[in-house]
């Protein structure tokens, strides 16, 4: 049973990962309905600024994190100057592709720059465990879940609640009729990518003490985070993260009761099961429209 | 310029529109003919990649550019067919049998695939197939007692009818650009048949397709078959190729190379997977040679507008520097795709239409001949 606990809870921290970059995903995809495949490397990246602010430059923790998230938002816009808003009202796979190769470069260049080792960032979660009774939790694990939970309700009211949110949402349903609407779609899009990228970092920073970084992380996550943001149904916030959660409790389950190699495919049976079953996910709106 | 009068159908849809193609393929032909007896055996190995590569160009591009439904799994079908050639070799099957069962084989996975798949379209899609392939990378790990796990399978020298054909041999390079001439003709004629038309069809629209009586699942199906068994002959000439396969060379790059073969050669013809497999299989050997003689260049440039020796001398070596950077080859790649994404989408052969059409209107070339028209995403939630 203390197995079971173990294991759940720590399927719920990995879980809280993939929920944070398919967070990322939903994000771009709900205001723009572009699917970012660079997502998990705007996390790599993150993860590079603030080994820069916090280990090279010595700054303190806290500082580094803030400076990375918006250093990465900046980036996050400037990256959608560049490769998404001249292809935008293009098919939606160009723009797939765009972030394909996107994402090559970025893992490339960060290869070049901060080298190919693993990097550390000394948080103040590092070390440390919280023991209830014969349970075991790490202050790095728990903190992913708690940054997690609060990422998620911020989004949740800021694109319920606010205006701009809504324009975001407006903006997706349909860009032509929000821009006629005199809503800033240009602008909206921008927004959009540096708070995918300030999310992307969080992941990253959060991250760091338990994958520490290097510059294939992101891919690895980012495909992982897939299943989690189609079970949860593209689009919804709460969504991508309870889907991560589900995605990442059903690998760390499986990696321990069943057969090696279950646990790197089991995600993924999943994904193709959802999408059999239920291509909206759990938590996706599914309108179909008459002709 | 030149006019095409067509009376009736037959001139619509004949291959070769007009006496002009005979001339130019006749040279092309010859051209690839002779190329063994001329070409660095290195260079020749390169031309063999292009010769797989591009069948499985034309195979991504009956699915992805004729039918319109991606898929960045077809890694998986080339695993599938080499695999089955690898397993089927050691039972001492011949060639031509393993050659047509591997093609087969993946055939009818890919009909597995293509009915699941009915259900999805864009993103969905794509997700899907990745997923699919990851699946299939695992399997072929994990399933040691037929595929030798991590460890990779052999691959026994190639033989055709009891001769044996050497994976560098002239004859192995004419077996290859066979298949691919062979998977080229029987596409064009696919393409003009009433199959065909229905897969263009339904990637123009799928509800106009049905409400014109096109079977969509069936022919979405059917797709994914054709397109599945293709790359399957493409896999089992590749495992010869290399002569060990395992299974971390079928991986998610391959597949994206895949598409990048069609997206830079462009989606639109036949044409671009020759063109774009041309591009990915020699982009290496010319990155190698820029690599090596670049800074020699670069130095005598500088050298020629009046820097100074030690000054070239130290140009050179720091462009030496820069070129031999870990992952640079990455980044070039990422940059390529970008590039080509962004400012031509219709790939080398749209840039090749367009240089030719400047020519034959001279005067008169408008830009926005090409131009495409952006059609605002509207939602695909609602669709």
């Amino acid at each position: 049973m203390l197995d079971f606990v173990q294991q759940l809870v720590s399927g719920i921290a990995l879980g809280c990962v993939y929920g944070l970059i398919a967070l990322g995903f939903v994000l771009v995809y709900k205001a723009t309905e572009v699917v970012n495949f660079a997502q998990g490397d705007l996390m790599m990246l993150g993860g590079f600024f603030a080994f820069t602010f916090i280990g090279m430059m010595g700054l303190n923790y806290w500082l580094g994190f803030a400076g990375a998230v918006a250093a990465m938002a900046l980036f996050g816009m400037l990256a959608e100057r560049v490769v998404v808003r001249p292809i935008l009202g293009y098919p939606q796979f160009s723009i797939i592709m765009a972030t394909i190769g996107l994402g090559y470069f970025l893992r490339s260049v960060a290869g070049m720059i901060w080298g190919t080792d693993d990097l550390k960032i000394e948080t103040p979660f590092s070390q440390g465990v919280l023991r209830l009774g014969s349970l075991v939790l790490a202050y790095d694990k728990l903190s992913v879940i708690a940054a997690t939970m609060i990422l998620c309700l911020l989004l949740y009211l800021f694109f319920n609640k606010t205006t701009l949110g809504t324009a975001m949402r407006a903006s997706s349903e349909n860009m032509l009729a929000a821009y006629y609407m005199g809503i800033p779609v240009k602008r909206v899009v921008s927004i959009v990518w540096a708070i995918s990228a300030a999310v992307a970092t969080c992941a990253g920073v959060l991250l760091a003490p338990i994958t520490f970084i290097h510059s294939n992380v992101g891919l690895v996550l980012g495909l992982k985070a897939f299943p989690a943001a189609v079970l949860g149904g593209f689009g919804s916030i709460p969504g991508a993260v309870v889907g991560g959660v589900l995605i990442g409790v059903i690998e760390s389950m499986a990696g321990f009761y069943l057969p090696e190699g279950w646990k790197d495919v089991a995600p993924y049976l999943v994904l193709l099961a959802v999408l059999l079953l239920k291509p909206e996910g759990l938590f996706g709106l599914h309108v179909r429209k008459k002709v | 310029m030149r006019f095409l009068f067509k009376t009736d159908y037959e001139d619509d849809i004949k291959l070769f529109p007009h006496s002009g193609y005979y001339f130019s393929y006749g040279i092309l032909f010859a051209l690839l003919l002779v190329a063994p007896y001329v070409l660095s055996s290195y260079l020749m190995s390169q031309l063999v990649f292009v010769c797989i590569y591009a069948i499985v160009g034309v195979a991504l591009l009956i699915l992805t550019g004729f039918t319109g439904q991606a898929s960045l799994g077809h890694a998986a079908f080339l695993a599938i067919g080499a695999y089955t050639a690898a397993y089927l070799q050691k039972y001492n099957v011949p060639f031509p049998v393993y050659f047509l069962a591997g093609g087969l084989f993946t055939g009818i996975i890919g009909a597995m695939v293509g009915f699941p798949a009915l259900r999805l379209t864009g993103i969905y899609l794509v997700i899907a197939t990745i997923s699919f392939a990851l699946i299939v990378e695992e399997i072929l790990a994990r399933w040691e007692s037929v595929t030798n796990g991590n460890e990779g399978m052999r691959v026994k020298t190639l033989s055709l009818l009891g001769v044996p054909v050497p994976r560098d041999s002239p004859g192995f390079y004419f077996l290859c650009l066979a298949v691919l001439v062979l998977t080229i003709v029987g596409t064009l004629n696919l393409l003009r048949s009433p199959t065909g038309r229905a897969f263009v069809a339904i990637r123009d629209s799928e509800t106009a397709a049905r409400s014109m009586g096109v079977n969509v699942a069936l022919y979405k199906v059917k797709s994914f078959a054709i397109s599945a068994a293709i790359t399957g002959f493409a896999g089992v000439l590749f495992a010869h190729k290399l002569s060990f396969i395992s299974p971390e060379m079928f991986t998610l790059q391959l597949s994206i190379e895949f598409i990048i073969v069609i997206l830079i050669g462009g989606t639109f013809s036949l044409h671009g997977a020759v063109l774009g497999a041309i591009f990915i299989v020699m982009i290496d050997p010319f990155l190698t040679y820029l690599k090596d003689d670049m800074p020699g260049i670069i130095a005598g440039v500088a050298a020629a507008f009046g820097a100074g020796k030690e000054r070239a001398a130290s140009i050179q070596s720091s462009v030496a520097a820069f070129a031999s950077l870990n992952g640079l080859k990455g980044a070039i790649y990422g940059v390529i795709i970008m590039l080509f994404v962004l400012f031509e989408p219709l790939g080398i052969y749209g840039r090749w239409l367009k240089i030719k059409l400047f020519f034959q209107l001279f005067p008169l070339y408008k830009r926005a001949t090409f131009k495409r028209q952006k059609i605002y995403v509207k939602s695909e939630r609602n669709r």
